[in-house]
């Protein structure tokens, strides 16, 4: 078996771009929107999700023959939550202040659909690695929205990118000012809306018909 | 008095969608018409009305510290318990409701499932755990006022939603792209609500 198949590959690469679970698929828009207001929570988010994605895909992967049909949702969320439990009190232990920034959102990946998606739709009928890959590429694709996100909030929000001045001083001292819109929740949504009209104008084929 | 402030607090400052986007898959997903959105709205208000005041005792009389066992904290496995009690309840409410309503639950039967994943439902309950309710009766009101924010915030986007099909939206925004900026407008005439107090 080679290790990255050309299926392997477009598992992990299609949700960057093409089929992204935010912007595509539909899914996971909760806790892309609520934790974007800064930088540094965004990508912090974004990595855990992506590790739980990934995890998640492969216990589920290497169970895929032992659930019962009729109760795969329960032990489905069973590992996530655990999953996310894990998670939550490494946060607390090692990044504290990030985690108190991400408040119950780091809980709400275990309703994050992104994940439910995964678990149904690929790891209960595909094999760990190709599971592994796959929950790594859709957790990169949702990564990449929220930093995109995060990124534009707070360099027009706040004027800074990981708490590191960008706006120069004499900017300020010109009468520019922050855009403090931007770190309200409703921008975040808009920001979401310009990224998907960039996306669908450059890809056509994603185009709706109707509104 | 307290919980009328709380009620309408939680309806409009708080609300789920506008100030939190939770809920947003399904909000997003099933605001196409009023009927479906009214049908998933109720059933989101029911769910929260249930599962708020369990997950409440479970909080206060099992998993805090001291609650069962001397000296033995259980917070760390609320996260697993409030999920299986979300997951239970909307299986026992999805039976219930057949047996005894078949009516309502040709109309709710579709979403009834969905609810175990919508984050609406989670939300109230970690909120519930953060904010350190005094009393039951605070938890059932906060789970009701959150819900029926969550009701009028999906009826409103679904009529808007009606009549938004008749305009002529640029074609990489229709869709997905102009519901997002619609709610977010939305987003934007409730902030005018913030600071509200009775």
């Amino acid at each position: 078996m080679e290790l990255f198949s050309k299926k392997n590959k477009e598992a992990f690469i299609t949700p960057l771009w093409s089929n992204n679970p935010v912007a595509v698929q539909v899914l996971g828009i909760c806790s892309a929107l609520a934790v974007t207001s800064k930088l540094e929570p965004a990508l912090v988010m974004g990595l855990s999700v992506t590790i739980i994605v990934a995890f998640a895909n492969v216990v589920i992967s290497l169970l895929r023959n032992t659930i019962p049909n009729r109760i795969r949702i329960i032990v489905q969320l069973v590992v996530v939550a655990a999953l996310v439990t894990i998670v939550s009190q490494v946060l607390k232990a090692f990044a504290y202040d990030v985690s108190v920034q991400l408040s119950v959102y780091v809980g709400l990946i275990i309703t994050n659909c992104i994940l439910m998606g995964r678990l149904e739709a690929f790891a209960m009928t595909n094999k760990p690695w190709d599971s592994f890959l796959d929950g790594l590429g859709s957790g990169l694709g949702y990564a990449l929205i929220l930093v995109v996100v995060g990124f534009f909030r707070e360099l027009l929000g706040s004027g800074t990118l990981l708490n590191f001045q960008i706006i120069p001083q004499c900017l300020y001292d010109c009468g520019y000012m922050n855009n403090g819109l931007m770190v309200l929740p409703p921008m975040a949504l808009i920001i979401v809306a310009c990224f998907i009209w960039f996306q669908r104008s450059k890809n056509p084929d994603l185009q709706e018909k109707s509104n | 008095m307290e919980y009328l402030s709380l009620f309408i607090k939680s309806i409009f400052v708080d609300n789920m969608i506008f100030a939190y986007f939770l809920g947003m898959c399904s909000y997003l997903a099933v605001s196409k018409n009023v009927k479906t959105a009214v049908g998933l709205g109720a059933a989101v208000t029911f769910v929260l009305l249930v599962t708020v005041p369990i997950n409440y005792l479970l909080e206060n009389y099992v998993l805090a510290p001291n609650a069962i066992v001397e000296g033995v904290d259980l917070s760390f496995l609320s996260f697993i318990l409030f999920i299986a009690v979300i997951a239970g309840i909307v299986q026992i409410v999805e039976m219930v409701v057949e047996k005894f309503s078949p009516s309502l639950y040709a109309s709710l039967g579709i979403f009834l499932p969905l609810i175990a994943v919508n984050c609406a439902i989670m939300g109230a309950s970690l909120f519930m755990q953060q904010r350190h309710f005094d009393g039951i009766g605070e938890a059932t009101t906060y789970a009701l006022g959150s819900g029926i924010g969550w009701l009028i915030a999906i009826v409103a986007l679904a009529a808007i939603r009606e009549k938004l099909s008749y305009s002529n939206v640029p074609a990489p925004l229709r869709g997905l792209g102009i519901t997002f900026i619609t709610v977010g407008l939305m987003a934007m005439a409730f902030m005018c609500f913030s600071g509200l107090t009775i």
